[in-house]
This record gives C-alpha cells, sequence and structure tokens, in this order.
C-alpha cells in the first residue's frame, strides 16, 4: 500500500492509529478511498472519481459504490472503537460494478479498557458486477484490559454474477472475546469464490461461524479453507455448509489445532442438488504434530517457542 | 566426547504382556572429532539410540554423559544448545514455513541468502527454486530429506546425528552428499554419527559400530569392520555393485 504523509484527523489517537494499523495495515492515510469509523461514527471519509463512498441516510453505516471495469484501486473502510461500552450495529453494502477489479480492505478493532461490553455487529452485503473481481481482507483484533468484553458479529452477504470473483481473507487472531460470524455467498454461472478464514481463540473466548455457500449457477466454484487454533479455555464450533445447485465444483476444508482445555467442534454440511455437482469436505482437528514440535526443539527452542512458530506457520 | 554407560531403554508391551527391551545395556563411546557410522539390520535400535542421544526418548536404565556432563536428564532443547543435533530418518513437514526460514530457525538467527543457498547446494538442490517454498506436502520424500540434512548442516554442531541421510535419495544428488559428509569427515573438532546402510558412505568413516537387536554387534575402525560386512553380507546395498572388489 503506498503512502501519504500523515494527515490523520487530530481525532485519532496514538491507540487508534495503532488499531488501524493492526486491522487494515494502514499508517496515515491510504491512497484511494477510505471511511474511517471510530466509538459509533464515521470520523474521515474519501471517495475517488471511481469509487464513491456515501453516508446511508437510514441507518448507521455506508454505500461503496465501485463504477464498473474500475481497476486496481483500493478501498479502506476500518471500524474502531476504544471507548468502553460502545454497541453498535453497522450496515455496509457494496456495489462492484461489471469487470471492476478492486481490493476492499475492512477490519475492526476493540481498545477496551472499562468495565462495559463493547460490541461491533458489521452486516455487509456484496453486489459484485458481471465478471469483477474482488479482493476482501478483514481483520479483527482486540485490545485494552479493561473487564468489558470486546465482541464481534459479522454478517456477510455476498451475491455473485455471471463470471465474477471474489477471494476473502478474513482473520481473527487476537483478542476478540466473543464473536458469531455469517457468511452467506451466492454464486451465479461461472462465479468463483475463495474463502480463507484464520481464527485463533484463548482465554475463555467463543467464535462460532454459520457459513453457508449456494452455487447455483452453471460451472461456479468455491473453496473454502478454514484454519484455527483454539487455547486455553477457548470454544470454536463451525458450520460450513456447501450447497451445490447446479454443474459445480466446491471444496470445503477445515484444519484445527487443539490446545490446552480447549474445544472445537465441526459441524460440515453439503449438499448436491444437480447431478453434476461436486462437493467436497474435509476436516481434522488434532493436536500440535509432535515431530514437528520436537525438531524445533533440536533446534534450541523451547516448547512455547515452537508452539508459536508452528501455529504462526498453520495461520499464515 | 560422548560416552553411553550402560544404556538401556525398555518398553511395555500394549496389551501388559511384559517388556520389550529395544536397547540392552549399551556402553559406547565417540571421541571428539570422529565419524562414526552405525548400521545394523532393520529394527536393530539405530533411531532409537540416537534418539535418546538427542533426548527425544528418555532411557530407563543407564547414563549419557556429554563432554563430562551427565546429560540423562536434559531436555532436548537444552542439548540443542549444547550442539548436538539429529536430522530424522522421516523428517515433518511444516505448513506456512519457508525453506529459508526453517535454516534460519536452525541457525538461530536470520540467515543472508547466500548462505542459505550455500546449504542447500551442499545437499544438492538448486536453490533459487526452493529458498521462498514451503516446506509443506508439496515437497517431495527426497527434498524433504535434503533440506532436513541442509538445517543440520546450518546449525554448525559439535555432534551431529544424521539418520539414513541416504535414504529416497537419487543417485546424482547422493553423489553431492557423499561429497559433502567427507568434506564433514576431514573436520577433526566435530564429531559425526550417521546412520547409514549405504557403503559409500561407510567408507568415509574412522569407525563403524554394527548395532543388532539393541546391542552392539561389533565395533572398530572401518579397515577393521568393513570388510568383516563385506564377507558376511556380499554386497548389501543396493545402489553400489561393489565396483572392483570383485577381482
Ligand atoms: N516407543 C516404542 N514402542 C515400541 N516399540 C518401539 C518403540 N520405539 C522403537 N520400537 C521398536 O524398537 C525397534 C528398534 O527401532 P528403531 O527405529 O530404533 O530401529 P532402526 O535400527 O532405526 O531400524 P531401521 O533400519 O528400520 O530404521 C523396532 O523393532 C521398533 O519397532
Ligand atoms: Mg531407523
Amino acid at each position: 500500500m503506498e503512502l501519504k504523509d500523515f494527515k490523520f484527523d487530530s481525532t485519532l489517537t496514538p491507540t487508534d492509529q495503532h488499531m488501524l494499523r493492526e486491522i487494515a495495515d494502514m499508517i496515515g492515510t491510504p491512497d484511494g478511498a477510505f471511511n474511517i469509523r471510530k466509538n459509533g461514527e464515521g470520523v474521515v471519509k474519501s471517495s475517488t472519481d471511481n469509487i464513491e463512498i456515501r453516508q446511508k441516510a437510514d441507518k448507521p453505516g455506508i454505500d461503496i459504490i465501485i463504477k464498473p471495469f474500475t481497476v486496481a484501486e483500493k478501498v479502506h473502510i476500518p471500524v474502531i472503537i476504544t471507548d468502553s461500552g460502545v454497541q453498535e450495529t453497522v450496515y455496509n453494502d457494496f456495489y462492484i460494478g461489471e469487470g471492476a477489479n478492486v481490493e476492499i480492505v475492512a477490519g475492526c478493532g476493540i481498545h477496551n479498557c472499562g468495565d462495559g461490553d463493547s460490541k461491533h455487529d458489521g452486516i455487509h452485503s456484496f453486489h459484485i458486477g458481471k465478471n469483477a473481481i474482488v479482493k476482501y481482507v478483514e481483520k479483527h483484533y482486540g485490545d485494552g484490559d479493561g473487564n468489558g468484553k470486546r465482541i464481534m458479529n459479522p454478517t456477510t452477504v455476498v451475491n455473485m454474477d455471471e463470471g465474477s470473483y471474489c477471494e476473502m481473507d478474513m482473520v481473527q487472531i487476537k483478542g476478540v472475546d466473543s464473536t458469531y460470524r455469517k457468511t452467506e455467498a451466492n454464486l451465479a454461472d461461472n462465479a468463483k469464490i475463495y474463502v480463507l478464514e484464520r481464527l485463533m481463540t484463548h482465554g475463555k473466548q467463543e467464535a462460532k461461524t454459520d457459513m453457508v455457500v449456494n452455487l447455483n449457477g452453471e460451472g461456479s466454484s468455491a473453496q473454502i479453507i478454514s484454519r484455527t487454533v483454539g487455547k486455553d479455555d477457548s470454544v470454536q464450533v463451525f458450520y460450513p455448509n456447501a450447497v451445490g445447485n447446479n454443474a459445480c465444483h466446491a471444496h470445503v476444508q477445515c484444519d484445527s489445532i487443539i490446545m490446552d482445555n480447549a474445544k472445537i467442534s465441526s459441524i460440515p454440511a453439503i449438499s448436491a442438488n444437480h447431478p453434476d455437482a461436486q462437493v467436497i469436505h474435509e476436516a481434522a482437528i488434532g493436536k500440535i504434530n509432535s515431530d514437528q514440535l520436537i525438531k524445533l526443539e533440536t533446534f534450541g527452542m523451547s516448547e512455547e517457542e515452537a508452539e508459536d512458530i508452528i501455529i504462526q506457520g498453520f495461520l499464515k | 566426547m560422548l560416552e553411553l554407560k550402560n544404556l538401556s531403554f525398555t518398553v511395555e508391551n500394549e496389551d501388559g504382556s511384559g517388556s520389550l527391551d529395544i536397547i540392552e545395556g549399551l556402553d559406547l563411546t565417540i571421541p571428539d572429532g570422529k565419524f562414526v557410522v552405525i548400521t545394523g539390520p532393520n529394527g536393530g535400535g539405530k533411531s532409537t539410540l540416537a534418539k535418546l542421544i538427542m533426548g527425544i526418548e528418555q532411557p530407563t536404565g543407564g547414563q549419557i554423559l556429554y563432554n563430562g556432563t551427565d546429560i540423562t536428564n536434559m531436555s532436548i532443547t537444552d542439548r540443542a544448545k549444547l550442539g548436538i543435533g539429529y536430522a530424522f530418518q522421516q523428517p515433518p513437514r511444516f505448513k506456512g514455513l519457508t525453506v529459508r526460514s526453517l535454516l534460519s530457525l536452525a541457525a538461530g538467527k536470520e540467515l543472508p541468502e547466500d548462505e542459505c543457498c550455500s546449504y542447500l547446494t551442499r545437499v544438492g538442490l538448486c536453490s533459487m527454486d526452493y529458498l521462498n517454498r514451503e516446506v509443506d506436502n508439496s515437497l517431495s520424500g527426497g527434498e524433504v530429506k535434503r533440506i532436513e540434512i541442509a538445517t543440520l548442516m546450518a546449525r554448525h554442531l559439535d555432534l551431529a546425528i544424521y539418520d539414513e541421510p541416504e535414504a529416497g535419495i537419487d543417485l546424482w544428488s547422493f553423489a553431492m552428499l557423499v561429497d559433502t559428509f567427507k568434506k564433514l569427515a576431514k573436520n577433526d573438532t566435530n564429531s559425526v554419527i550417521i546412520i547409514s546402510h549405504q557403503e559409500r558412505i561407510m567408507q568415509l568413516a574412522d569407525e563403524i559400530i554394527v548395532l543388532a537387536n539393541g546391542k552392539v554387534q561389533s565395533q572398530g575402525p572401518k579397515d577393521e569392520i568393513f570388510p568383516k560386512l563385506l564377507t558376511e553380507f556380499g554386497s548389501f546395498s543396493n545402489e553400489c555393485t561393489l565396483r572392483g572388489e570383485g577381482k
């Protein structure tokens, strides 16, 4: 990402800037369109010739309208909550025009030093035009030492027109106490979706994921990869569901590393409603491979150091 | 210097019907600067012995001394810090770790590209093709094996143990490997133990140890042991046809 000089609004404190770096790799004002939402309201917003960001009139959130055939542009729409006790539901709608090729960097960071629970429920809907290509990156992060919880419940609906391609990279590595993620994708003819979900839970965190991919179009395909690590007393539950309604390919792969007293359930569903639908699911939950641990220990690493290296690689 | 004193490793049978001696009261001394080849039948206890030395398995009896210090109860990590290393017979793969980062982790510091390349070259890998590849399932068995050997080279160990480094390696890379080990054998400060069934590797040895049924069956200078093995087995390697030996 190319960066201009610091031109941040004076409302962005060092904590804010740290959060923005964590969730959106943002250091300073990004190039291209962006919208930064902080503690329940938009604080900086910038559109470009091809990408318009419009405040919603009827409810919290924005519309992001990307003109057809917009190529190689980026949109950053991070959300940060730094006041304890902020609870919000935000609606973001993305309209991506035919033949566009764009990258969208979302992300949410909650810094909670107080006693009130902070919660961000992001309701995202994507309308991806014919042959458009979208790369969507979303990072969830929490910190702060208050007793208040950091909660994020993202709902994402992706409607994909003919021949479109969508790559979604969703990460939640640290500090989110509770998350319930719902994702739905609807694919028209020859649409392709690639989803990579990476998650690490620790402490008493809970994470639940529902994902439905409806492969409605002929030649549509989906690849869903979920990699997760559960530590301490955390709990993870996954319900991935791939539905083949036409001649299509879907591959769902869930791999989890379980540690300490964590609990992980992976409850996959695959359905085929067409004779040429090919839907595959693979899932595995297991401890860290002991040979890998031992190998790294023979390099002089402690067990903890070795575990960290293996987890980092696994979640890369 | 490595000294094994009355070293034993016994496992209980799963069904509780008794126990199995895998290493039985082994006494062995490996002086500094020696290049030792351990050979012997499958299941003879060679890998188990290597794991006992590295601390991966705990002996059920006896002692391991390293440079005079009792390391019998020392962790793998601490033995590694003393300069002991072990290249696995079946090395694990690492999702998400590149060859370059694995070599750097082995070396304990970020390695410059040219240094990584030199280790890979020594095991017959064209480094540019591999440096940024992940050590995952996309690598072939022989490739993983050679990367494993390279990681040991990157550690500059005082005592390096290679477990059947030749296994699964093609003839061309094998020739390269023999060359590499030949150079290691010339170095007379560090000790190298190679577990091997290959006569071309045995020929590099200062000393050969034959391990069978968890015991040392014979042990001595290469010139003494090697001819005995030849008469016992004729040729016991697939690859070498004892060219010139039969004349
Ligand atoms: N933890 C264990 N539990 C039960 N049996 C074991 C255990 N570890 C090793 N063994 C047995 O001990 C014997 C020696 O195994 P080891 O792997 O040391 O043999 P090796 O000499 O390295 O053989 P190879 O040449 O095939 O590599 C084998 O019969 C093996 O099955
Ligand atoms: Mg073995």
